[in-house]
């Protein structure tokens, strides 16, 4: 059920992954200020808004979840918070390897993207412990919904926060995340941010399935077993 | 509903007063902190943004204790139960807990703020004392209701003393850069507040934010 | 902070985007793991009721399709 799609889907996301190294490698002009370091831009960034979107899209399905009560849903949102803390990981290095390369140290604070991104991390790392320290099945589900849509809701009023408080002590002097790019460099940002969408969301229907089937297969083998006892 | 949250709300700070558990322990706490960070920092006195850092990351500190007890009561003698089988919606808990919540910090930073002031603040706190309450104010409100939320959420975890720390803190940074920066001009000698209007409406936006999602999801937690 | 050299850049560069690739390999890696482990169990049941299979007459057809 899961799996509908996810072959073309797949290909998609391949083609156009490839399409957007080419672009970056090829088409985008060297940045002025930075030189080829910039190029780190284009992969840190569209992890940092496809996971983000991801925590945020993963509220919305465990919003469904408390409504419906399908616990599909909560499937749904507990993949799409897995592969966006797995993105997160990502993010935080790459951001390291950039600043290192940029400004010579592994962090910085000037960044309100990175460092609104670092809380978020940090507080979706706790989504594990809680989820599993409930025994109760259908209860790990419900609470684990009501994490994600507190925490989803936090994520722009962190980045707000974040960024407010940054603007007073690090006047902002290069805008790296979107602004004013010249057109070629939007061109390839925005393909990177499409070809990590399709990414993510390839990623997402694959854990899915498999997830799905491996719990099919219990049911399976419990009603084998439970007919063989019958029998024998 | 209303009344329902009244009664809890009553028959918490009942059993608050009587016992004196929380407010205590999360006074004492405070203190011992302010003394850690003079040894720590090796400073007779702060002022400005090192001021305003101590003094609102200890009171971060200090509310984690009293989030992690809020609902020790009901856990331990079973009230939860009794509650649960009347015909009223868990919201009338959450804002009899949160009020709680609100009463507790209100009460810590009575103490907490003048001992502040004695032992590490450098400039006079009575400067910018109006502005100061009012931030106190804002920030108690929206720390009540996220602290209501994680500690309902963490009510059915085995590991729930890790698990309140770890929700909270991260959830308040946000009410930490505006309650800091807001104070750090209060905090220098003169106490004239800057910007003022803008920390009070990040202050404001989360409050109003948290208790919406906090009085939104809280009919799924807390159930048997 | 003055650009870096081309040479010097490249690496981190390549560093970046490793990290990228590496994390998507090994997440698909593991996801083959499981459906590894998902296919060695249907085998196993396959042959559990191989021999309720055998009891019954005309027995199974293997389809291409």
């Amino acid at each position: 059920m899961f799996s509908k799609g996810l072959r073309p889907l797949a290909v998609a996301a391949v083609v156009t992954t490839l399409a957007a190294f080419a672009l970056v490698f090829f088409y985008a002009p060297l940045d002025a200020d930075q030189g080829f370091v910039q190029k780190i831009f284009y992969v840190h960034v569209p992890m940092a808004i496809v996971a983000l979107g991801g925590f945020v899209a993963a509220g919305i399905m465990a919003i469904k979840h408390l409504r419906t009560g399908d616990s599909s849903w909560d499937l749904r949102s507990y993949v799409a918070i897995h592969l966006s803390i797995i993105l997160g990981t990502g993010v935080l290095i790459t951001g390291a390897i950039w600043a290192k390369a940029s400004w010579g140290h592994w962090w910085v604070w000037d960044e309100p993207v990175l460092v609104s991104f670092l809380i978020v991390f940090l507080l979706y790392c706790v989504y594990y412990p809680l989820r599993f320290s409930i025994e109760d099945p259908e209860r790990q589900a419900r609470y684990s919904s009501v994490f994600a849509i507190a925490a989803g809701a936090f994520v722009p009023i962190n980045f707000t926060a974040v960024r407010l408080a940054e603007a007073v002590t690090h006047p902002r002097v290069l805008s790296q995340t979107g602004g004013s790019l010249p057109g070629e460099m939007r061109l390839t940002f925005l393909v990177c941010i499409l070809a990590m969408t399709l990414l993510f969301v390839t990623l997402w229907k694959l854990e899915l399935t498999a997830k799905r089937t491996s719990a099919q297969l219990k049911r399976l083998r419990s009603r084998l077993e439970l007919r063989a006892q019958a029998a024998g | 509903m209303i009344r329902t949250a009244a009664a809890v709300l009553r028959k918490d700070l009942l059993i608050e007063w009587r016992t004196k558990e929380a407010v205590p322990a999360m006074a004492l706490f405070t203190v011992t902190v302010y003394v850690l960070f003079h040894f720590g920092l090796d400073r007779d006195s702060l002022d400005g943004e090192l001021a305003s850092g101590v003094l609102w990351v200890t009171l971060l500190l200090a509310a984690v204790i009293g989030v992690t007890r809020l609902f020790a009561a009901e856990r331990e003698q079973g009230g939860l139960d009794a509650f649960l089988l009347a015909p009223v919606d868990r919201t009338a808990m959450f804002v009899a807990k949160a009020a709680a919540l609100f009463v507790y910090l209100v009460a810590l930073e009575i103490v907490a703020v003048p001992a502040f002031a004695v032992l590490l603040l450098g400039p006079d706190l009575f400067d910018g004392l109006p502005e100061l309450v009012l931030i106190l104010l804002l920030a108690d409100v929206g720390l009540a209701a996220v602290g209501a939320l994680v500690s309902a959420l963490a009510a059915e975890s085995r590991a729930r003393e890790l698990i309140v720390p770890l929700l909270l803190l991260p959830l308040v940074v946000p009410l930490l850069i505006g309650a800091a920066s807001a104070t750090e001009p209060l905090f220098r000698a003169g106490g004239e507040p800057e910007d003022l209007g803008r920390y009070l409406a990040l202050l404001g936006g989360y409050d109003l934010v948290f208790l919406l999602i906090a009085l939104a999801v809280f009919d799924f937690l807390l159930d048997d | 902070m003055p650009a870096l050299p081309l040479d010097e850049a490249g690496k981190y560069v390549a560093g970046a985007y490793t990290v990228f690739l590496a994390l998507i390999v090994i997440y698909v890696a593991i996801i083959g793991a499981k459906i590894a482990r998902i296919e060695r169990q249907v085998s196993e049941l396959l042959e559990l009721t191989d021999e309720d299979a055998a009891e019954r007459p005309g027995g199974e057809r293997a389809s291409v399709g």
